[in-house]
């Protein structure tokens, strides 16, 4: 397969993008996160693997801020997140798309694709690249925002995260209750938009679909990273992966 | 008596007919104008806007201050009164309502019930209960005659500025990307902040376009009512009614539900004119067993 070629590919040796240090994080009273270190480099698409409530996707939310209660470090692109709100960590350029796709639906498509403002004017994805990605989104571009389905939903909030500039991306499950045929489309846009240069941290749940597209895994359980290994370790860790996904 | 026309066995006057038609575009006028104002900032901060009343007398009273102290007339008072009492609104929410987000709304109702109760009480210690006349502009006296009824000018251009208001506000909600972000955060403001927009300036900016609208509507009534303290709270109660028949948040729906109301209450004052004051309260209690969302409600 042509992703799994591509991902096998070193990992660009460009540098630090992201570097989390003993990130921790609290829904109310209940601490979640117990200090995650994690980095992720330019170009890279690196993968949080763990089962449900792990901490996964917590762990992306703490870092785009959307998590309040937090503790650690996280710096990006030479810039320490911690304390910033929300809309200036977009602002820095960190995009999230999360697991409900947050797609509004009093908005039509061509409203939602246009919402996020550009924050850079470097590296944001032209329209015309983006209809190149996702074909069905053009035709769809009057319809409401309710009225897609669900891999539409999921192309649409990749989609409007590209145009704006930033260049990394943190998806969460974005293959979650899609059809393999969507699943498959969805694993060739990564693949693509990491031939772009695009820096992606992913979560998913769907090891196959991971293992074919990340540079690097971070294995993640109980609010902590207890693995992490790249692409080629894979193998050797299958036994210990399954036990740990209980997959 | 004019001509009579027999509308369901009434020997009505043409005159009397339209003039309690105007009438009700007028006060129709005003509850548009009012409750379009609830229904941005309820649909954007969830908060259940009992100062609007004052807002509004404060409009009212903005306007006679700035012809009184200042010598400016009418056309600034429409321009100006809404940006001070609106900047008045912004700084409100920053100091309180901010405070409030994320509470059970009662609580920002309670508080805005209050404010309203205090601001009153403050305008009626200094200028009594009794209103404050303000005089019409003299580019909008006089009356055009219409042949069928004299139309006095300035209820002509009330309807004419309320329309026009109106319309822009649901254009720019609707059509503009600035709507957009509205009515996005509306839904997920969280997700709107995510993609770098600042939701909370946003919101006070929404508070006090929302008060900016009551106020615009006060210097609108200051010549055609007196400007009076309590002026708000009277018309409010009946607003409110409004704002629960077109479904709280609804854009357009309190627009329309405004007008018609109005027109309907005047309509009623010439049918059955004891029920004129209560009709919009029956039509609201039937409005809320039928469609509890309200005629243009989402369900949520």
């Amino acid at each position: 397969m042509a992703e799994a070629a591509l991902a096998q590919r070193p990992a660009v040796s460009g540098k630090t993008v992201l570097s989390v240090k003993g990130l921790q994080a609290w829904y109310n009273e209940s601490h979640i996160l117990h200090g995650i270190d994690l980095d992720v480099r330019e170009g890279e698409v690196v993968t949080l693997l763990g089962r449900n409530g792990a901490g996964k996707t917590t762990t992306l939310k703490a870092i785009m801020g959307i998590v309040r209660k937090r503790l650690g470090s996280v710096v990006f692109d030479g810039k320490e997140l911690i304390g910033l709100s929300i809309d200036r960590i977009a602002r820095h350029g960190v995009a999230f798309c999360p697991e409900e796709r947050a797609i509004f639906a009093s908005l039509s498509v061509k409203e939602n694709l246009f919402l996020p403002p550009p924050i850079s004017k470097v590296g944001a994805m032209s329209v015309e690249h983006i209809f190149a990605l996702f074909p069905n989104l053009r035709e769809r571009l009057s319809s409401g925002g309710g009225k897609l389905s669900g891999g539409e939903q999921q192309m649409l909030a990749i989609a409007r995260i590209l145009r704006t500039g930033a260049r990394f991306l943190m998806l969460d499950e974005p293959t979650e209750g899609l059809a393999p045929v969507i699943i498959q489309q969805i694993g060739r846009t990564i693949a693509e938009l990491k031939r772009e240069g695009f820096t992606i941290l992913l979560v998913e749940q769907n090891f196959r679909f991971a293992s074919t597209l990340a540079d690097r895994f971070f294995l993640m359980e109980d609010g902590r990273i207890i693995d992490a290994f790249a692409n080629t370790e894979l193998e050797g860790r299958m036994d210990r992966l399954h036990e740990a996904l209980g997959v | 008596m004019g001509p009579v026309v027999n509308i369901f066995g009434h020997m009505i006057s043409m005159p009397e007919l339209f003039g309690q038609l105007l009438i009700g575009l007028i006060n129709g006028s005003f509850y548009a104008l009012l409750s379009l104002g609830l229904a941005v900032i309820f649909g954007m901060l969830t908060i259940v806007n009992f100062a609007h009343g004052a807002f509004y007398m404060m409009g009212a009273f903005a306007a006679y201050f700035l012809l009184q102290y200042t010598g400016l007339n009418y056309w600034f008072a429409l321009l100006l009164a809404p940006l001070i009492v609106g900047a008045i609104g912004a700084i409100v929410e920053r100091l309180f309502l901010k405070r409030l987000a994320g509470f059970d709304p009662l609580y920002s109702l309670l508080l805005t019930f209050g404010l309203a109760l205090i601001i009153q009480g403050l305008f009626q210690n200094f200028y009594g209960a009794s209103g404050m006349p303000y005089a019409i502009p003299k580019q909008l006296t006089g009356a055009y005659n219409l042949g069928f009824m004299f139309l006095p000018v300035y209820r002509g251009w009330v309807i004419v500025a309320s329309v026009v208001v109106c319309f822009a506000t649901w254009l720019i909600i609707e059509r503009t990307k600035l709507g957009a972000y509205l009515r996005a955060a509306t839904e997920n403001p969280t997700m709107v902040r995510a993609f770098g927009i600042n939701v909370p300036r946003m919101v006070t900016l929404t508070y006090g376009f929302g008060v900016a609208l009551a106020a615009f509507a006060g210097v609108l009534a200051a010549p055609i009512n007196q400007v009076r303290p309590g002026m708000g709270a009277d018309i409010l109660v009946v607003v409110f009614a409004v704002v629960v028949i077109g479904g709280m948040g609804s854009i357009l729906g309190s627009i329309v539900t405004g007008f018609v109301l109005g027109v309907v209450e005047g309509l009623t004052k010439v049918f059955y004119p004891e029920a004129s004051n209560t009709v919009v309260f029956v039509i609201m209690a039937i409005v809320l067993l039928v469609r509890p969302t309200g005629l243009f409600g989402r369900a949520a």
